[in-house]
């Protein structure tokens, strides 16, 4: 009981110290640090989002990239064509990402292991090229957003404390339905699949469909979490569904605890702090980054939730 | 006869030149052990297979209960009222043994399309996985992780998740693979009881088990049917006996 202690109050405190960041910031008027978690916490709702079907699911997406370029450009394209409502831009953006998932899954779940891995990596690749394709709306250079989702006076997102706080609801909204999901019926067929896929079959499940409705679920997720990154960029371009953003996504899940409700924020602020000191001292700091990532993988086995489950056994 | 629970019809199942299943009928009447022999190699596991739903047959067909359901896929089988377990134990490691069962149950107890509500707290389904743990003797186990049950302890639980699924044939690929002298007793005993419930084809090397258990054995060799009938018959036949030779003594001196 001892080791769940040590993680949970570990995880307690970074939550504790996600809701008083902009107190923080406001008392020490060091805007910087809003900005910088403010895309933190949007980048730990895409990880999050992986981990559902990742870490629960035992789907290797390494596509996931995709769904915040879905998720930018229907802001982006929406706001270009004068469609500035939040109520309009969000649920088109959850709506896209959700079709794209459905037809993506379809496709890539016939496939298992290694082959999954490189089936959604070229969807997302494609996705990529036919952004990179759309002169319209950028192109290459991507497009600017110059005006940020409007929710009619309900909540003002060029305020950085009002948006900060609005990613983070989302966060921890999704956090919340994924703990629900999981432990629902449906999260223990998924589950259930990922551990014996023979074994389900035979007991009565229909592997495809349990894992395609769940592949949707987490990129309709992602697809939120990409309608907040084109706001908080005010900027979306077709950089944000290169493969390096999917593998950015999936080592944040690995270094934060595959399969762990809380591990992807562990994850995602940890990869997201390191990248930018890191960066501050040298410009060469993926030299440094890259080792220690591989460290923690090899030796951290469960990631940093598991490491701390650990220390408080020994 | 009424129909037959399970009608197997002329099935072929050809790999390249070798053919595993060669013209293949049986029936297995509701209520009836029967219980399927033969040499290695025969092509037990191949009929098995193919009456589970992991493998195509060629030709031939398959029905239960009078329904053809040569070419279900195994879920489907499953949900019509066929259960099985494994000749190499196959279950969710990584899971506690009450929920393998209670998962088993679940596939048989309305929808899985739901999101929300914790299924563990669902009391119908925990109850029947604790019942069918019970059954089995490993109600004492129902919160163990099945990485952490022995091998004697994962073939009971093999047997729990199939009779979660209240099925009306259970199909058991070798039931006591594995096990030793007081386990394959304790299996035996089990199945004793439970073929008063449930109908079930078994599929053995176990002879004296067999001959304990069996109502009717059909002797596999070659992917053929050689011989089919009650434990006497088939101790007595002449063509079992030469293609058992090697274990001719224990046909002849068990049971």
């Amino acid at each position: 009981m001892k080791s769940l202690s040590v993680s949970k109050a570990v995880t307690a405190l970074m939550l504790a110290g996600l809701v008083l960041l902009p107190l923080y910031s406001s008392l020490s008027g060091n805007i910087f640090i809003m900005t910088l978690f403010t895309r933190i916490v949007i980048l730990a709702l895409a990880a999050a989002s992986l981990n559902l079907i990742m870490g629960f699911g035992g789907m290797m997406s390494f596509g996931h990239a995709a769904y915040l370029g879905i998720g930018g450009y229907a802001v982006g394209m929406l706001a270009q064509e004068g469609v500035g409502s939040g109520f309009i831009q969000f649920p088109v953006a959850l709506a896209a990402s959700a079709i794209y998932a459905l037809v993506i899954g379809a496709l890539s779940l016939r496939t298992r292991g290694v082959y999954f891995i490189m089936i959604t990596l070229a969807f997302a690749q494609m996705a990529y090229y036919v952004a990179s394709g759309l002169a319209r709306y950028g192109g290459d250079d991507g497009l600017t957003v110059y005006k940020r989702s409007d929710f009619s006076g309900l909540i003002n997102l060029s305020d950085r404390t009002q948006f900060y706080y609005l990613c983070l609801a989302c966060l921890f909204g999704v956090i919340f339905l994924i703990w629900r999901i999981v432990n629902s019926r449906f999260g223990l067929v998924v589950q259930g699949l990922r551990s014996n896929e023979q074994r389900m079959q035979a007991i009565g499940f229909p592997a495809k469909r349990y894992q395609l409705v769940c592949f949707v679920i987490s990129g309709t997720m992602c697809g939120l979490a990409g309608a907040l990154l084109a706001n908080n960029t005010d900027f979306v371009s077709p950089a944000v569904m290169y493969w390096t953003r999917s593998g950015d996504l999936m080592v944040m899940v690995i270094l934060g605890g595959m399969g762990t409700l809380f591990g992807p924020i562990m994850g995602a602020v940890v990869f997201l702090l390191l990248e930018e000191f890191l960066s501050q001292i040298t410009e060469y700091w993926a030299l440094i980054m890259g080792p220690l990532l591989l460290l923690i993988v090899l030796f951290g086995r469960g990631g940093i939730m598991g490491m701390l489950g650990r220390a408080g056994r020994g | 006869m009424a129909e037959p629970l399970l009608r197997v019809e002329k099935l072929v199942r050809r790999f390249g030149g070798i053919v595993a299943t060669d013209n293949v009928s049986l029936d297995v009447a509701a209520g009836e052990l029967h219980a399927i022999i033969g040499p290695n190699g025969a092509g037990k596991t191949t009929l098995i297979s193919q009456l589970t739903g992991h493998l195509e047959p060629h030709s031939g067909s398959v029905s239960l209960a009078g329904r053809d359901i040569t070419y279900l896929p195994a879920y489907r089988r499953c949900a019509l009222g066929l259960a099985r377990s494994f000749q190499i134990t196959s279950l969710l490691l990584d899971f506690t043994a009450a929920d393998n069962v209670a998962l088993a149950a679940q596939a048989h107890a309305g929808t899985s399309f739901r999101f929300f509500a914790n299924a563990r707290k669902e009391k119908g389904l925990r109850d029947a996985a604790h019942a069918a743990l019970d059954r089995v003797g490993l109600g004492h186990r129902a919160d163990v992780v099945v990485n952490r049950l022995s091998h004697g302890e994962r073939r009971e639980l093999e047997l729990a998740v199939a009779l979660a699924s209240k099925p009306k044939l259970l199909l058991l690929d070798e039931p006591m693979a594995g096990l030793g002298v007081t386990e394959s007793q304790r299996m035996v005993k089990l199945l004793q009881e439970l073929r008063k419930e449930v109908s079930i084809v078994l599929v053995e090397h176990d002879m004296p088990a067999v001959f304990a258990l069996a109502d009717r054995i059909s002797v596999l060799v070659y992917g053929r049917v050689i011989a089919s009938g009650d434990p006497a018959a088939i101790r007595a036949n002449e063509e079992v006996k030469r293609a058992y030779l090697g274990d001719q003594h224990v046909v002849t001196h068990h049971g």
